[in-house]
């Protein structure tokens, strides 16, 4: 077989936005944002239409200041080439000025060149790999949600501490997978534990008894999942099932979103520790966003990927304000660079900052997942464990090997 | 215990275990799909959208009817089944004159078109359903920990592909749809309604897709995209058996589940392509499969 299906339908994905509306209002600026993320596979519920509701979101609550905002949408079914195609397809034909969302740390680097080449905004919320902002960092990039260093720090360093010293890393066989580990094992090892084996899973493995049964014989406290969606709900889903947390085991989920745990259901998820930025249901303010945009989305909830493109959107239109329309459209870099220079401030993620090398700082949560007989209702999942400070979450800027920072 | 090939022994016995539990599915489903290749003539590219609709149709029949794991078992093979009886009379009929290509389009769109539907409906992520009560819990084999559930599966399979293999080869209405293979026209001639048959054959082989997704939903994800991953290795599992040949598709999917729990062992990352490798090598050695007739 050598039929591709998404091949088949990477033209009908993109054709209906190669033709959106151009018509706007002479004289006004319109500022046009393009959704760009996985409408179709496996990180649809991480990013998807739910992100695109949140960008909306972010446009009525920003209001209106005499420029115009349109958002077109696409799908790159998680590959690097369509993703840069229908980037480089929406700055040089349609118009769009700043690219948002982009799961999957392998369409996201792919992507972050194309804009960088067409001096444009790339605000990139859901794609993990710390090197948006290492070593491939950039002018026109803020990477802004979360990402692997992060993700290490909080759930591996809690892990470590609480002495799970020894691990065997399950890895997503692909870019993000491999940046997690990597990060991760950094932190085990500071920390004086030990990496005693892994093992690396292609993407989309239905099966994981084979990896984990490996896991088990190695006698690792920890176990930890550097992979993401559906491939780490099954992971957890069959370590349950083969009694690996029974046995003392700890499973260390190092990226897990809400939605993940809707699917696994809290009697299989209970215990496991992770990180999020964001939750519904932190304080009054996430609340308040959640309720406003709620009535938008069939039935889900949005998670820090989807909340991370709502604040993103709404700083990225402040700065186009304070600056003028017509000057963000021109130099992508400079709005970024403007966009730097502004404090931050949202319901999501509250007050924060973006970092010279592209990294938007905010707090990490480290959550524990209900029990079935603590949830009180629907969604109600997690409980806090801990929360580390913006300055202290992410990476220090001077070791992400970033050339825009000068040291 | 010793090393074999530098593996420790424990490890390297469950590994063959597990090949095996999952060659079990790939037998399941790999026979439904020589069912109905070897008497429609079809590759039916709907099958692993049909396997996903029989996990799902378990999910809807214990949350919207309160129907738990063991009436899903009997009745979402009936309910499924009947919707590939359907879609047969309605669509598949018309292209038995036609070339195998056009069977193939046209169950690969509806594939997609189903899948895409039940993501609309149900998101990416996935639904969850719990192992029934009674098959919960694992033995301590020494050598490894086996989940009782899983136990059951290869069990269960084992039961529906010997029940098949004896239906087709050793009863009167296996004969006729063996007849109907070979000259379906001389088969009418004896008063035997064979489009009826060759529409209940397929009901049948979808049949057996929903089945493997109600064994499949405690223990993989139950999400849209559940049979996408599956149907492109059971194609080349009926490929490497040999189009159509009952028997080959059951022992090559026991087989290659076993190759392919080894490759997790020696080189996990080529464990997605072990299959394939087999496949070309296979196709060049052996054109028509380990047990097809050329």
């Amino acid at each position: 077989m050598s039929l591709d299906r998404r091949t088949l339908l990477t033209g009908a994905a993109v054709a209906p936005f190669a033709f959106a509306r151009a018509g706007h209002a002479q004289g006004t600026p319109t500022l046009k944002i393009g959704v760009l993320n996985d409408q179709s596979g496996v990180y649809r519920d991480i990013s998807g239409p739910t992100s695109v509701a949140c960008v909306r979101q972010a446009i009525q609550d920003f209001g209106s200041r005499g420029f115009n905002v349109e958002v077109v949408v696409g799908d790159h079914q998680n590959k690097p080439d369509v993703g840069s195609n229908i980037a480089r397809q929406w700055m040089d034909r349609d118009g769009v000025d700043v690219i948002v969302d982009v799961p999957n740390s392998a369409v996201g680097l792919a992507v972050a060149g194309v804009v960088r080449e067409k001096n444009k905004v790339y605000l990139n919320s859901t794609s993990a790999t710390a090197d948006l902002t290492g070593a491939q960092c950039s002018p026109n990039t803020v990477h802004w949600t979360y990402d692997t260093y992060m993700l290490a720090k909080s759930t591996g360093g809690a892990m470590v501490k609480a002495g799970g010293d020894t691990w065997f890393f399950l890895t997503a066989d692909y870019a993000f997978g491999h940046a997690l580990e990597r990060d991760t094992t950094n932190f085990v090892k500071s920390a004086g534990g030990r990496v005693v084996g892994g093992v690396r899973h292609p993407l989309s493995n239905t099966d994981y008894s084979s990896f984990l049964v490996q896991a088990q014989s190695s006698r690792a406290k920890v176990i930890g999942l550097a992979n993401a969606g559906t491939d780490t709900v099954n992971t957890v889903k069959q370590a349950a099932e083969f009694g690996i947390t029974r046995r003392g085991t700890k499973i260390a989920v190092l990226l897990m979103f809400l939605n993940d745990v809707h699917a696994l259901g809290l009697q299989a998820a209970q215990g496991l520790v992770l990180t999020e930025t964001f939750y519904w249901d932190l304080n009054d303010r996430t609340r308040a966003f959640t309720n406003r945009v709620k009535p938008h989305l069939a039935g889900s909830m949005p998670a820090m990927s989807h909340a991370g493109c709502y604040s993103a959107v709404l700083h990225y239109l402040k700065t186009a304000a304070d600056m003028g329309a017509a000057q963000a459209k021109q130099d992508g870099a400079a709005t970024v660079a403007r966009m730097k220079a502004m404090p931050t401030d949202d319901d999501c993620f509250g007050a924060g900052r973006i970092r010279e090398d592209g990294r938007k700082l905010h707090p990490a949560h480290l959550f524990e997942v209900k029990a079935p007989g603590e949830s009180k209702g629907a969604w109600d999942y997690y409980k806090l464990l801990q929360t580390t400070p913006a300055e202290e979450a992410f990476r220090p800027v001077n070791e992400g090997s970033c050339p825009l920072v000068r040291s | 215990m010793e090393d074999i090939f530098g593996i420790p022994a424990p490890l390297l016995f469950g590994q063959l275990l597990l090949g095996l539990i999952n060659g079990a599915f790939y037998a399941m489903m790999s026979l439904g799909l020589a069912v109905i290749f070897g008497l429609l003539n079809i590759i039916n590219f709907t099958h692993g959208a049909q396997f996903m609709m029989g996990a799902f149709a378990a999910w809807m029949l214990l949350e919207w009817a309160g129907l738990n794991y063991w009436w899903a078992l009997l009745l979402v093979p009936i309910i499924v089944g009947f919707t590939g009886v359907v879609l047969e009379r309605l669509m598949i009929s018309r292209l038995y004159k036609l070339d195998h290509l056009y069977g193939l389009l046209l169950t690969f769109g509806l594939g997609l078109i189903i899948e895409g539907v039940f993501r609309n409906q149900f998101g990416s992520s996935g639904l969850p359903y719990r192992i029934p009560p009674e098959l919960q819990g694992a033995w301590d084999l020494g050598f490894m920990f086996l989940p009782i559930y899983r136990g059951w599966v290869v069990i269960a399979a084992l039961i529906l592909c010997l029940a098949t293999w004896l239906l087709i080869e050793k009863t009167r209405l296996g004969a006729y749809l063996r007849a109907a293979t070979e000259n379906a026209p001389l088969v009418q001639a004896f008063g035997v309604n064979v489009p009826r048959m060759v529409t209940l054959t397929y009901g049948f082989g979808v049949a057996l897709a929903a089945i493997g997704g109600v064994l499949a939903a405690p223990i993989y994800s139950v999400n849209p995209q559940m049979g996408t991953n599956l149907i492109i290795v059971v194609f080349a599992v009926v490929v490497i058996g040999g189009m159509g040949s009952i028997l080959g598709s059951i022992i090559t999917g026991f087989g290659l589940g076993i190759v392919e729990g080894l490759t997790k062992v020696f080189y996990p990352e080529a464990s997605a392509t072990v299959i394939f490798v087999i496949m070309a090598i296979v196709l060049l050695a052996r054109p028509a499969g380990l047990f097809g007739r050329a």
